[in-house]
Formats: structure tokens, sequence, C-alpha cells
């Protein structure tokens, strides 16, 4: 495409838009607000002291791991149709 | 009572403030009720701009800030990290707050940060070190820090100081002011088995700049002892609250702040725990 | 002194290795208590992944999610006490965990939430209104550059790695599958991510590398076979990801396709 039709494909692109007209009002103000959530957070307090799971989680390592995703992951369907299957492929456990 | 000191190292008001929670930033502005300061984590405003910078430039305007950091590992075998020393200067800079705190406890490792206050054994080669580090941050930051008493766990046999004479001793040899954790010394009593009245009796209250109150929990040790940690998930307990009405009878009204980090609760029941702090600095609650 | 921390710490980090010797409370032994350590430290990192992964964790489960942030804690701790910054070494480790090889566009959803987060915490400018751009002739619109808000991020993955990210985060259609380019922008202070129309990834790239908009759409065509430049900078203005225009950019070169 020459530097001539590029320039000509901008002034319309430009004015389709810019156009008044097909600007949402207000458009900032009215968008659903996501609340991204930001990030673990510092603070100076302890967690969950003697009682949680930290000192079993070495047992998830490794060859012993026996976990599978539950999530969504479920929900997506793969192209090769293999539906974000539950049970992890063969190929893919450790050796 | 005894004249409140450390007026460089802390300008904050003798009243109460509590840990700025970016949930409350509207009730903070229209309805502080007896809250007269916030405190920040240092560490949460380190980013470019964004909610918490512009949240943080418009409660400055309205409130003193009590700057605490968490991540300078001044406890530690290693010297302070020096880009995170910049970024507290940078930080500091244009929030110019009423105060710098940090903890006396550990959280870096070989370059590796672990995002916890980890203990360290108190003997004289540990506070000539701690001493050092407290020495360059100072000079680094341009200004006097205070620096925080920890909850303890357990102890190391190789201690040969207690913690009172360790922290008086980096106070009088750095001149930095010390924030008195109420909470920490109620806990650390409970696990440590000492007199938590003794500690506070005993305490340098000529250098206290700051207090904390904030919440624990109960759990027990695997030997079946009890066992408070340090959560700041609750409400500040009663034992603290008399402990704390003891502190303000030796020392007057100090800047007295309220933790709550986890399972925060709602505005009006962390400016309730602010009040019943005024309260006590106000001679309105007496210990019997 | 003793050096203390690095046995500390490896006990810490590996619950079979044994308790530092030495831990007394009044004489006692209270080898026990070191678990408060080995559960605070751990856990404490676990929650700040949950926290900046939040896709990655409805997509895995909260399960499976917190037993491989253990995993990942302990293979990349923070190498920073900024813990909005903990998580940059998630996309690769997605990409070596055996147990999630079946997901092939976790990695990509990692990195978009990674970008989400990086956004977040970038400098606040302010855009340039639309009323403004629309009132400049086409011709030198064109001809100058275009800067963009220092929040914008862009990705291209080979998944559908902006709708999952919408399907998990704020309730949008089940995903189906196909590359998405992806746009993530901030309007005041929430990073969205949206999905970018065909040839909008290589008009972005050379816009943000201080390209005129003539040069940018001219790369787009030659790069791809259809260019929606109208609903590109629709997106731009609509995200206000538009914060100056710059007159005085290098016209365009001759030839250039």
């Amino acid at each position: 495409m020459s530097l001539n039709r590029n320039a000509i494909a901008i002034a319309g692109a430009v004015a389709a838009a810019f156009a008044v007209g097909s600007l949402p009002a207000g458009a900032a103000e009215n968008e659903k607000c996501y609340g991204v959530s930001l990030a673990g957070e510092n603070d100076c307090a302890a967690g969950p002291g003697t009682t949680c799971a930290g000192s079993s989680t070495v047992d998830y390592q490794g060859n012993a791991w026996t976990l599978v995703p539950a999530g969504t992951c479920a929900e997506i369907e793969l192209p090769d149709e293999r539906m974000g299957s539950l049970e992890p492929l063969e190929r893919d456990l450790p050796a | 009572m005894q004249s409140h000191p450390e007026s460089d190292a802390c300008e904050l008001p003798a009243s109460a403030g509590v840990g700025y929670k970016e949930q409350h930033f509207r009730e903070i502005l229209e309805s502080p009720g007896d809250v007269a300061w916030l405190e920040i984590h240092a560490e949460n405003y380190m980013g470019k701009g964004g909610r918490p910078i512009a949240q943080l430039r418009r409660l400055r305007e309205n409130f003193p800030i009590s700057c605490h950091g968490v991540g300078l590992s001044i406890g530690g075998e290693e010297d302070p990290d020096e880009h995170h020393l910049d970024r507290l200067r940078n930080l500091l800079e244009w929030l110019e707050p009423a105060s710098f705190s940090e903890h006396l406890a550990w959280s870096t490792h070989d370059g590796k940060y672990f995002n916890d206050l980890l203990p360290l054994p108190y003997t004289e080669d540990s506070l000539a070190r701690v001493c050092r580090h407290v020495d360059q941050v100072q000079e680094a930051l341009g200004r006097p820090m205070l620096l925080e008493n920890p909850s303890t766990y357990f102890g190391f046999e190789e201690s040969t100081l207690d913690e009172l004479e360790f922290i008086s001793g980096i106070s009088e040899r750095t001149g930095c002011g010390l924030l008195l954790d109420i909470n920490n010394v109620h806990v650390s009593s409970t696990n440590m088995l000492f007199d938590p009245a003794d500690y506070i009796d005993s305490f340098p209250f000529d250098r206290v700049g700051e207090i904390h109150l904030g919440g624990h929990e109960e759990d027990q040790d695997p030997e079946g002892a009890t066992l408070l940690i340090d959560n700041h998930a609750a409400a500040v307990a009663d034992p603290v609250w008399e402990l704390y009405a003891r502190a303000i009878d030796i020392a007057g009204p100090l800047p007295t702040l309220i933790e709550w980090d986890n399972d925060v609760p709602d505005w009006s029941v962390l400016s309730a725990e602010a009040a019943r702090a005024s309260r006590v600095m106000t001679g309105q609650v007496r210990t019997s | 002194m003793t050096a203390r921390q690095a046995g500390f710490i490896s006990a810490v980090l590996d619950p079979e290795r044994p308790v530092p010797p030495g831990l007394v409370n009044k004489s006692r032994q209270a080898t026990g208590r070191f678990s408060v350590y080995r559960n605070n430290v751990v856990v404490g990192l676990i929650e700040a992944l949950e926290s900046s992964f939040p896709v990655i964790r409805k997509l895995l489960g909260d399960e499976f999610f917190m037993a491989m942030a253990g995993v990942f804690v302990r293979r990349f701790p923070p190498t920073s006490p900024v813990l909005s910054h903990f998580g940059k070494d998630m996309p690769e480790f997605l990409l070596s965990f055996p147990p999630v090889a079946h997901l092939p566009y976790l990695p990509d959803v990692a990195r978009l939430e990674q970008l989400v987060r990086e956004s977040y915490h970038e400098a606040d400018a302010k855009p340039v209104s639309a009323e403004f751009i629309a009132s400049l002739p086409p011709e030198k619109l064109s001809q100058t550059q275009l800067l963009m808000a220092p929040s914008i991020r862009l990705l291209r993955s080979d998944h559908p790695i902006c709708s999952i990210w919408r399907a998990n985060a704020v309730g949008g259609p089940k995903p189906s599958y196909g590359a998405e380019d992806v746009l993530i922008a901030r309007r005041e202070f929430d990073p969205e991510p949206v999905v970018l129309p065909s040839g909008g990834y290589e008009i972005l790239q050379m816009l943000l590398s201080g390209a005129s908009l003539l040069d940018a759409f001219g790369h787009a065509n030659a790069e791809c076979g259809e260019v929606r430049l109208d609903e590109t900078l629709s997106l731009l203005v609509r995200y206000g990801a538009i914060t100056e225009i710059r007159n005085g950019a290098h016209a365009p070169v001759e030839g250039r396709q």
C-alpha cells in the first residue's frame, strides 16, 4: 500500500474513530470499576503461627506431587479437545 | 510523669492513630473521629504512581503520617540494602512523614527477602552490628528513626543480654528513638515467661516516640505451653490495654497506633479502638 | 558471632531439615516453636502470590495453587522487600512445572496478571481529551507522535488470555480458543486488559517506539492482512492511553512499507 493511500486511509480511520458522535459519553465514569487486586502487601504481622500448612507443603514437591488442578481450567476447551482435562497426561508427569 | 522527648525522631501528635488500609480511605477523610494520624507500611508505597500513591498524597494533606518500614532487615547479618535505602529516601522526600520507624528483626538473607520479622540473638557482637545498621539507616535517610521491640517465640542460648539491655543500648549508642509495641511485650512475656509489668516499668520512656497496640492470637506450642502469635488480626486484648494504661501513667500521652493488618474490620470498629486509646490518654480510663 | 541466618533460613524453607540448635525458652528447649517461622514465612509468601495471581489461582483451584505456590516460593523467593514485585518468575515457573504442562495458556495468563500489576503501580499521566484529538485535522494527526501513558502494556499470545482473564476476574463469557493480542490500559487507577483488533498490536508497538501514526499504520499494513486502525484508535481514546500529541516527529520515510 502506498504512502498516499495510507494517509488517505488514516484520514478515514481517524474521522471514524473520533467522530464526536461515536465517542461514548463520559466513558471513564460509566465503566465498571473492576477493582483489580493489586498484589501482596507488606505488613508486619505474623501469619498462621504453628497451626497452618507451611510444614506440610514439602509433601507436594517433586515426584510425590499428587494434586491435579481443580479450578475453572476445566471449563476451557483446548483446540485439540483435551478440554483442560482434570487428569494430567502421562507425558506430563515427572519421571 | 516524664516529659515527652525525641521530638527530633517523632513529630507525631501525642494522640491516637491507626494503620491505614485502602478500604477505609473515604471514611477516614469523612469521619476521622479520634484518629489524629495515620501509619503506612513504607514498602507498599514504592511504586511510581497509581491509586496507592494518589491516596497517600491526599491523606497527607489532612493527617500527619508515620512511615513504618518492614523490609530493612536492621537485625540482619548483612548491611541494609542500599537500593532499598534509596527507595526509602525517595519516599520520605516527598511524604515528609512525622516519623520513620523500623523493627529489631531481620528479613533478608543473601539477597532474598522472606517477608517476616525474624529473631536475632542478643550479644555484644549483634548489638554492635545492629548499632552500625541503625547508624547507616539514619545517615542514609538524614533523620533519626524509631526502633520497635519484637514479638518473640523463643530465645537463643548464645544470648548474653536481655532485650531491654539490648534495646536501650541501641538507643544510647545511636541516638535512635524507640517504638514500644505493648502487644509485643505481652506476647513475648507470655511466651518467654517474664513479667510484662516489670518490662514496662523499666522501659526507657525518655527514648519512646510512639506506642503500638495490636491484636494477637492464642495458640499452643507442641509441648502444650501457651504460645501467643502477633498476628494483628483482632482487637487489642484486655491485658494489653492494662499494660498500656500503666505505660501512659508512667510516661504521659504518647502517639499511639492501633495496628490491625489482617481480617481488617469496618472503620467504625477500628476508630472505636483509637477512641479507647484516646480515653486512656486523657485519663478517662484507669487501671485499678 | 555465629552466623545464624543461613541455617535458620534453610530450616525454615525445608521442614525436613532439623531445627537450628540452641533455641531456648528459660533454658528449656523451644525447638517446637520454630514451626511458627516455618509457617509464617512460607504461608506469608504464598498469600502474597494468591493476591498477585488471582486468575491463575481460580484456574487451578485454591488447594492446587497453594501447594504449587509453596514450591514456587522455595525455588524463587522474593529478591526485593517490595512485595508488589514478587512473582516475576511465575511465567517461567509454570512453563517448567510438569503438573500444569497440559494447560499451555497458563504462562501467558501469568504474564498478563504480572503486567496488570505493573500497570497498577505505574506513573500517572493525564490523557489528551477525545475532543482535542477529534479537533485535529487527520493529516496533521498522522504526522505527529502519539505518546502513550506509562501504564500501557502490550502482550501477544497464542492463547485467548484476555478472554480467560475476563471470564475469571470479572465474569466475562466463556472463552473460545484462539490467539489474542492484549492491551493493558489504566483509566485513572484500575488497569484493564482488552483484546486489540487486527493490526492494533503492530500499530502500538510502533507508536510506543516513537513512530508517527503514518509510519505505524504503514508497518501494520506490511505485517497484517487486515488493519483496524479506527478500532485501535477508538480503544486508545476510550482508555485514556494517549497522553501527548507531539509535533515534529520524524517525517515518514519515503518508500517504507
